[in-house]
């Protein structure tokens, strides 16, 4: 089996993010940036397919920037086989994301997709469900199980009501949730030898994809801040306080 | 003017309030017609529930034995194909919506808002990012808009209306690739649901375990709220997922939080931003919680629990 993963370049999520002065976006410019940690957790579940001797062939791929390389060699350290950069320093939403992606499918035919099942910077949680609509396959999102049988995926999904599994014909894109694995952190020497692997690098013109017609940003600006309230010193003082206020 | 089509959420037995907040958001679009479509193998009952809600003009049930679990390949194909005589398609921006709706806007060649939280015009609208610590105004392009609505953000209409219901035939191919197993319903039982509660409480790691977590549940139903968690509690194992609060878990509104030894991580604090009041207890008074909490406590969760319920029952 074949897997193909998709990483997406994101702002750290522990940064406390900054919105530009003049309302037109968010800075980036300085801070640090890592893997979307959905789409490692996407990864580190394609390794331990291969492990498993589920899968032969893990491909990595982003859409993004020079830049995002470093997000394909640290999906390359942690044991990924190759790398794709669709190389692009337009801004990339998600229906042109999962467009690229189906152009990949096509290319590397692979009997499994595994995507993040939200990118942390533009909280969409479209990607993965555009491609599987686009390709006409089967989806699993939100994915906290994944058992691969013959031709099939079991998968247990994170809803609202509790856990739902699936059943899915392969080939299928499957969005990963937090509750999946816990990504494995890469020690030097695999780091060292990630750097002799291949990175392809492709243009949307390589893959005939055109800019999808996106939503236009029209202003970017900080939440409503809820201040900081009162102190209060006693359990009794807390029961009065909000009995005064009628919320209790 | 819009003409507006809302999937409904249900769980084949009964309507999710998450409905009743959609149409809150589409009244907001200003609509000449809002239209509610019930995707079930039996949609009767559902769909007198959505007929019942203020602004809605036609129901339509749609029913079918493949919509006995509502699965996204294959309603897309059905909502696709009944897509064409609407300016825009609205689901809840639960996992339910999430789902299949993106599936959709792939399939008619359009983006999707996710998360709608304000209108601001037929095809402009807020949206949070970065975990709602930047709110963005999207225009949508030319073409039907298709979105999904933050719950937290519209007040559920009230059952002051009286739509048409209509049976309606769905002819297109329905996929067999994906196949329902199961469902198991997590932890908190019979308690009020987490994303409708007016009071909820919630605990953190700070808990400790499992067994101490009692402590939340007694409290919680002594003032009858519903229970939340949060990550690091879930994965610790001491609840069940469907408890998580956050922005990977659900985005509530009630009118008074709990917050008991969780220490206010962004993420988490995505999950109750329009909360009304915040109440936190923490042993550590620079837990971050404490920045947007109404009222805080320094103290020990496992004494100020009991605390609170003797301080309750005080006359
Ligand atoms: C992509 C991503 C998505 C995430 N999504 C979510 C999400 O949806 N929801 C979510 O909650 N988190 C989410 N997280 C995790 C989040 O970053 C935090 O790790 C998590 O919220 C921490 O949970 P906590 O506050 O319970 O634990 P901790 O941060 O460990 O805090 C425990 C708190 O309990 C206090 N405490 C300890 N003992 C006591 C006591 N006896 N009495 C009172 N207080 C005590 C401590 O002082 C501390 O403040 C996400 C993380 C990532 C990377
Ligand atoms: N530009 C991109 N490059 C690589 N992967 C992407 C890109 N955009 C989205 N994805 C994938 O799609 C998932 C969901 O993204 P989103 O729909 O933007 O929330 C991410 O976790 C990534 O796995």
């Amino acid at each position: 089996m074949k897997i193909l993963v998709s990483v997406k370049r994101v702002v750290d999520f522990n940064v406390r993010i900054q919105i530009k002065s003049d309302g037109s976006g968010v800075a980036t410019d300085g801070v640090k940036m890592s893997t979307n940690p959905f789409d490692e957790i996407a990864v580190e579940e394609a390794i331990r397919l291969k492990e498993a001797g589920k899968a032969q062939e893990i491909i990595v791929a982003t859409v993004g920037s020079q830049t995002a390389q470093e997000q394909l060699r640290s999906s390359l350290a942690m044991g990924a086989d190759r790398a794709i950069l669709v190389q692009t320093d337009d801004e990339i939403q998600p229906l042109t994301a999962a467009r690229v992606f189906e152009a990949l499918v096509k290319r590397e035919k692979p009997d499994l997709v595994l995507m993040g099942k939200q990118a942390i910077d533009d909280d969409c949680a479209q990607t993965p469900q555009m491609l599987a609509g686009l390709l006409e396959w089967p989806q699993a999102t939100f994915a906290s199980k994944i058992e691969i049988t013959d031709q099939q995926a079991v998968v247990t999904r994170e809803v609202d009501a509790g856990l739902e599994t699936l059943s899915v014909d392969l080939p299928a894109v499957i969005s990963t949730d937090l509750r999946l694995n816990e990504p494995r952190f890469t020690k030097l020497p695999d780091i060292m030898k990630a750097k002799r692997k291949p990175i392809e690098n492709l243009s949307l013109d390589d893959l005939n994809v055109d800019i999808a017609l996106g939503l236009k940003v029209l202003s970017t600006s900080p939440p409503p801040i809820r201040k900081a309230g009162v102190k209060v010193e006693s359990a009794e003082a807390l029961v009065s306080v909000l009995k005064e206020k009628g919320v209790l | 003017m819009s003409k507006i089509l809302i999937i409904a959420e249900h769980n084949g037995m009964a309507l999710n309030i998450s409905t009743a907040r959609c149409v809150a958001c589409a009244k907001q679009i200003g609509a000449e017609t809002i239209d509610i479509a019930v995707f079930a193998e039996n949609g009767d009952v559902i769909a007198s529930s959505a007929a019942k809600l203020e602004a809605v003009n036609r129901v339509l049930v749609i029913d079918n034995a493949a919509n006995q679990h509502l699965i996204a390949s294959s309603l897309e194909p059905q909502i696709a194909a009944i897509s064409s005589d609407y300016s825009h398609i609205l689901a809840p921006g639960t996992t339910f919506g999430r789902d299949f709706m993106p599936r959709v806007a792939a399939k008619l060649g359009v983006p999707q808002v996710t998360d709608i939280m304000g209108v601001e015009g037929d095809r402009v609208f807020t949206r949070p990012n970065y975990a709602g610590n930047a709110i963005v105004k999207v225009e949508a392009p030319e073409g039907i808009v298709v979105g999904t609505v933050r719950t937290a953000s519209f007040k559920a209409v009230p059952e002051t209306g009286s739509a048409t219901i209509e049976k309606m035939d769905v002819d297109v191919n329905i996929p067999s690739h994906t196949r329902f197993v199961g469902q198991t319903t997590g932890g908190s039982g019979e308690r009020p649901d987490l994303q409708s509660a007016d009071k909820v409480v919630s605990g953190g790691r700070g808990v400790g375990s499992k067994e101490n977590f009692q402590l939340i549940y007694d409290f919680a139903d002594k003032i009858g709220a519903g229970v939340g968690a949060s990550r690091a509690a879930v994965d610790a194992g001491f609840v069940a997922n469907d408890m998580q609060v956050g922005q990977t878990g659900k985005i509530i509104a009630p009118d008074l939080y709990f917050a008991f030894g969780i220490s206010g991580a962004i993420q988490h604090l995505a999950g109750i931003k329009d909360a009304g009041v915040i109440v936190a207890v923490n042993t550590d008074p620079d837990a971050p919680i404490f920045e947007v909490a109404d009222f805080a406590l320094v103290g020990d969760l496992h004494e100020v629990v009991g605390q609170l319920a003797t301080a309750i029952d005080a006359p």
